[in-house]
């Protein structure tokens, strides 16, 4: 796959989550269970430079979502 | 004197300790005078202790947990922080953290603190904290706005940069090391710099479950308590022996010399009494005194820096230098509070460090891969267990490693841990055993 399919798959994937705005790391991970975790991380953390994505963090965790997506400040999961 | 009533904040200025609320009152009322053309709300401040009143009237938090702040093409460094109650309290509606990447041990020109400070006061509230516990400058309270103007003035003004935050790489610390100190096993300074230099991605951007942080100390009497407080703790020791000064141990004993620096001077603890307040307290016990010689079986010693720390002018540490690594503390959030792990006894701490960076890029593709969202280290070393985790770093079991000998009797083998493995041929097994 190439970098424009992979982009798209992450923005599908993220899309077709009902109900939920913010994912880990991980989540994005299981979106290409055959690479390592290193570059997927770089390709999520170029997705958010190029303003597809966006961080959220609460000062200890951080969660990725896509850009202009649920809520902007304050948790969703009030359970974290 | 400050616009809002604070009874309740008023009680924590009695007493013979400093007052957070007398410096925030202090800060509040300059604010007030100032003609400093300030960028955020001038009675930021005020509202800030009037907020802290009404949550110990209510006994509940009024902040809003986290959000979407930051600087561009940064993943941390900003600790978002949104207030509950913005129309009674416009001036901290907006009142968000930044994180600042202290130089290595903390030294600083009086110009650059005045710098920061004048930056702080223009474009944030004007309240620091020095040092957070990461380790980081702690710049606290500003608006939304302000984040990019303030990075902006930070990076180009004052050849500065954020530190870490989220689930980042944090902010690398190390203790003073041997720019003041002569138990410095390495140079706690040059690593902790050149591993902020390196990891330069991973510090600025999320790449992992949750944070990671390297502490760097010296030597065991662990100043940056990196045995407590870091995923990967890499704390100053040597291999050879303590090196003695008969003649200095003779004059601590004599009394010419305080021990411990002079350190307990406040009462009179009589005359120094090697034997019980050194050779006893060794928890290794292997240290001697006959009256006149010291003796130490270095074989045994820990390296606990007891008797050097009390004798400094006649015990000195080792020559042949390096460095513990241990992984895994942390404090209680999934798991209890956790200390690091020994994971290698001993290892030379020299440029460019590669033998140590190794090691670090494997415990790190080994956790992103394994470890579960949130889960720390520690975490996930007790989950899968140490025997894991020494495979990952590719390294043999040691019994320095232990504390005690096993108390759990079971051995789970691997096939290629057993001679032979587990195939047997049939027809061998049945010349000796009959069916
Ligand atoms: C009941 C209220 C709160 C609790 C229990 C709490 C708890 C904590 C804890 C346990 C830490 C980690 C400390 C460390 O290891 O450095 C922390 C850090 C932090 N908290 Fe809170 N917090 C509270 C309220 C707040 C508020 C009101 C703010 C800001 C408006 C805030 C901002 C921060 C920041 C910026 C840090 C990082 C500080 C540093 O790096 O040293 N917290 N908090
Ligand atoms: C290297 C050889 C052996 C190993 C590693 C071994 C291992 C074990 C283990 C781990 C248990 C469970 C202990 C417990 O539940 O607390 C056990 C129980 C037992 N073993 Fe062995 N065993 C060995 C040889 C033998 C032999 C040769 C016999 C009999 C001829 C035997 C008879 C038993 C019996 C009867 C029990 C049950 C004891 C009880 O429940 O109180 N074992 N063995
Ligand atoms: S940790 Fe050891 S080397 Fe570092 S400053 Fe403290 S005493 Fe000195
Ligand atoms: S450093 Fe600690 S363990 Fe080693 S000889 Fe001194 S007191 Fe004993």
């Amino acid at each position: 796959m190439g970098p424009e399919e992979d982009r798209q798959l992450i923005v599908d994937t993220l899309k077709k989550k009902k109900g939920k705005t913010k994912f880990y790391l991980k989540d994005f991970n299981k979106i290409f269970p055959d690479r390592k975790p290193r570059e997927v991380k770089k390709l999520v953390n170029k997705m958010v430079t190029e303003g597809i994505l966006e961080y959220w963090s609460s000062g200890s965790t951080t969660l990725i979502g896509l850009k202009g997506a649920g809520k902007q400040h304050d948790t969703e999961e009030k359970d974290e | 004197m400050t616009k809002r009533k604070t009874p309740m904040l008023d009680e924590l200025e009695k007493g013979s300790w400093p007052s957070f609320v007398s410096d925030m009152k202090q800060e509040a009322e300059a604010r007030e005078k100032t003609d400093v053309d300030l960028q955020t709300p001038r009675e930021c401040v005020d509202d800030l202790l009037g907020l802290l009143e009404l949550t110990y009237v209510d006994k509940v938090v009024h902040w809003k947990h986290g959000g979407i702040v930051g600087v561009f093409g940064y993943g941390g460094g900003v600790i978002g922080r949104y207030c509950d109650q913005p129309e009674e309290f416009p001036g901290v509606r907006d009142f968000h953290t930044m994180r600042v990447n202290q130089p290595s041990s903390k030294f600083y020109s009086s110009e650059y603190l005045r710098q920061v400070c004048e930056l702080w006061e223009r474009r944030g509230s004007g309240l620091t904290n020095m040092h957070g516990s990461t380790g980081d400058i702690i710049l606290l309270g500003t608006t939304t706005p302000q984040l990019e103007e303030v990075f902006w003035e930070l990076t180009h003004n004052l050849d500065q940069d954020l530190g870490g935050s989220g689930s980042n790489l944090r902010t690398p610390s190390c203790c003073i090391g041997k720019a003041r100190c002569e138990f410095a096993c390495y140079d706690t300074q040059a690593i902790c710099t050149e591993f902020t230099m390196e990891y330069q991605d991973e510090l600025h951007r999320p790449a992992f479950p949750y944070k990671f942080k390297f502490k760097f100390d010296g030597c065991p009497n662990g100043c940056v308590a990196a045995i407590a407080r870091a995923d990967m703790s890499i704390i100053g020791a040597w291999r050879d022996d303590i090196r003695i000064d008969q003649e200095a141990v003779n004059a601590y004993v004599g009394g010419e010399i305080k021990p411990n620096g002079g350190a307990h001077s406040g009462r009179d603890w009589g005359a120094f009494d090697i034997q019980k307040e050194v050779v006893d307290l060794c928890p290794t016990e292997c240290m001697s005194w006959d009256g006149k010689k010291l003796g130490i079986y270095n074989k045994e010693c820990n390296r606990c820096m007891h008797c050097i720390n009390v004798m400094p002018r006649a015990l000195r540490i080792g020559e042949d230098t390096g460095a513990s690594i241990l992984f895994g503390a942390k404090a209680p959030i999934l798991e209890g509070a956790q200390m690091s792990t020994l994971t290698i006894p001993f290892m030379k701490i020299e440029e460019p460090y590669e033998e140590l960076k190794d090691i670090v890029e494997k415990v790190w593709d080994y956790w992103s891969e394994e470890g579960k969202n949130r889960e720390r280290l520690g975490e996930l070393i007790q989950r899968e267990g140490f025997q894991k985790f020494l495979e990952v770093c590719e390294l043999d079991a040691d019994p320095r490693m232990i504390q005690e000998p096993r108390s759990n009797p079971y051995i789970f083998w691997k096939e290629e841990d057993v001679p032979g493995g587990w195939e047997r041929d049939i027809n061998e097994f049945r010349k000796k055993h009959q069916k």
